[in-house]
């Protein structure tokens, strides 16, 4: 039971960091600020919720376990908030020097 | 071991290389962005090194509100910077060396400290009980040097009133920032509806731990102040004049009560700042309330700048 959680929790915190690689190769690659974006939100979304999922086992109670779901949330709302912010500013053009 | 070491070695680089990149860049905002990222670095130095309401302390104020005042400024100095002048060869090198004396000197004290190195920890967490508290760092920071926490909610009233004294005569009383029309469908208007009360419930969580766990006054205040810009930046709610007086009783209340209980310390216990055993910890939690209160509005109002717009008749 407990080499399967941990089994668990390699796999997802491992598919996790994938992404926030992924994220950040995208970051550094893509041509255009909305490309970039798009790629940060993977890292964002998918990688932070993999990490959160595969730590759920290990968190101390139900109470921690809902504090880490909380702070997926929590990211995920800041992300996805600025992201749009940027993207606003983005297609509007630089700003006037 | 080995994992953590080369973890611990990882993070030394990288906040080294966030350090050295910030002093290298050339533009403000640049410089402002690997300033936060630095921060945020030295956040997590701190959890690693087990400090973690050190940790909190250096993201919120030190990466997060420092962050936003800087960017602000860098924000207001933008076009003032092509034309500034770039400071002579020899003020450089006198910067370098001086910086680079300082950095040799702390990195000598903490590299070869004496065997056994100096503590007070053990004392510290021995006489905790006394203060019926279980966090040792609010024993320290609230009991053994209250002083020190009772001076910086002072320098904090001062900054805020050094900011508002930039304003000119005729705006002094005024309200602070440029007054930003709401978007009642705006993803920032959004987003402050829905984090605002998320961010205010976390904020008095943390004050409340702090007596026990790691969390405090200073890490709630800033949550209670970020929850405050949010809400005042997405145009929900003006910022207030800075003549109202709730407002100013609000920046004081902190360093107010901290003092009052502080002298009440005469009559009460031994002296000033002293505690009643029986008492201590309600006190405490009284002076952190109220610590709380003033954080907040003081962080918010620094952010919002120097009164910009007239008061009205």
């Amino acid at each position: 039971m407990i080499l399967a959680l941990d089994i668990f929790t390699v796999l997802f915190v491992s598919a996790g960091a994938f992404f926030f690689l992924a994220g950040t190769v995208g970051l550094l690659r893509f041509p255009d600020p909305l490309t970039r974006l798009h790629a940060l939100t993977k890292a964002d979304n998918l990688g932070l919720g993999l990490v959160v999922l595969g730590l759920l086992p290990r968190a101390e109670g139900p109470l921690g376990a809902l504090k880490l779901v909380a702070i997926w949330l929590l990211a995920q709302l800041a992300g996805a908030t600025v992201t749009q912010l940027i993207a606003r500013i983005a297609r509007q053009g630089p700003p006037p020097a | 071991m080995t994992v953590a070491l080369a973890f611990d070695a990882g993070l030394a680089v990288l906040v080294l290389a966030a350090a050295g990149w910030t002093i290298a860049a050339r533009e403000t905002f640049a410089a402002v962005v690997g300033f936060v990222a630095y921060g945020l670095l030295v956040a997590i130095v701190w959890v690693r090194l087990a400090a973690v309401d050190v940790a909190l302390t250096e993201a919120a104020v030190g990466a997060g509100v420092t962050g936003v005042l800087l960017i602000g400024a860098a924000a207001q100095l933008r076009g003032t910077e092509a034309a500034a002048e770039r400071p002579g060869a020899a003020l450089r090198v006198a910067a370098v060396v001086l910086c680079a004396a300082i950095s040799a000197g702390l990195a000598a004290v903490v590299a070869m400290p004496s065997d056994p190195a100096p503590t007070l920890a053990p004392e510290a967490v021995a006489n905790l009980p006394a203060t019926g508290l279980g966090n040792a760092v609010t024993g320290v920071l609230m009991a053994y040097r209250a002083i020190d926490t009772l001076l910086e909610s002072v320098v904090l009233v001062l900054a805020l009133l050094g900011v508002w004294s930039l304003a000119p005569d005729r705006l002094w009383g005024g309200r602070p920032g440029p007054g930003i029309q709401p978007h009642p469908d705006g993803v920032l208007a959004f987003l402050a509806r829905l984090l605002a009360p998320v961010g205010i419930v976390v904020g008095i969580h943390l004050f409340w731990v702090g007596a026990d766990d790691p969390g405090g006054k200073f890490q709630a205040g800033t949550i209670l102040a970020a929850m405050w810009m949010l809400v005042m930046m997405a145009g929900l709610a003006d910022a207030p004049p800075i003549s109202r007086r709730w407002l100013r009783l609000a920046v004081i209340a902190g360093p107010a009560t901290f003092l009052a209980i502080g002298i009440a310390g005469f009559w009460m216990a031994d002296g000033f700042l002293a505690y009643p055993a029986a008492l201590a910890k309600p006190l405490i939690l009284v002076i952190e309330a109220a610590m709380t209160l003033s954080v907040a509005a003081t962080l918010a109002l620094l952010v919002a700048g120097p009164p910009d717009r007239r008061p009205l008749p």
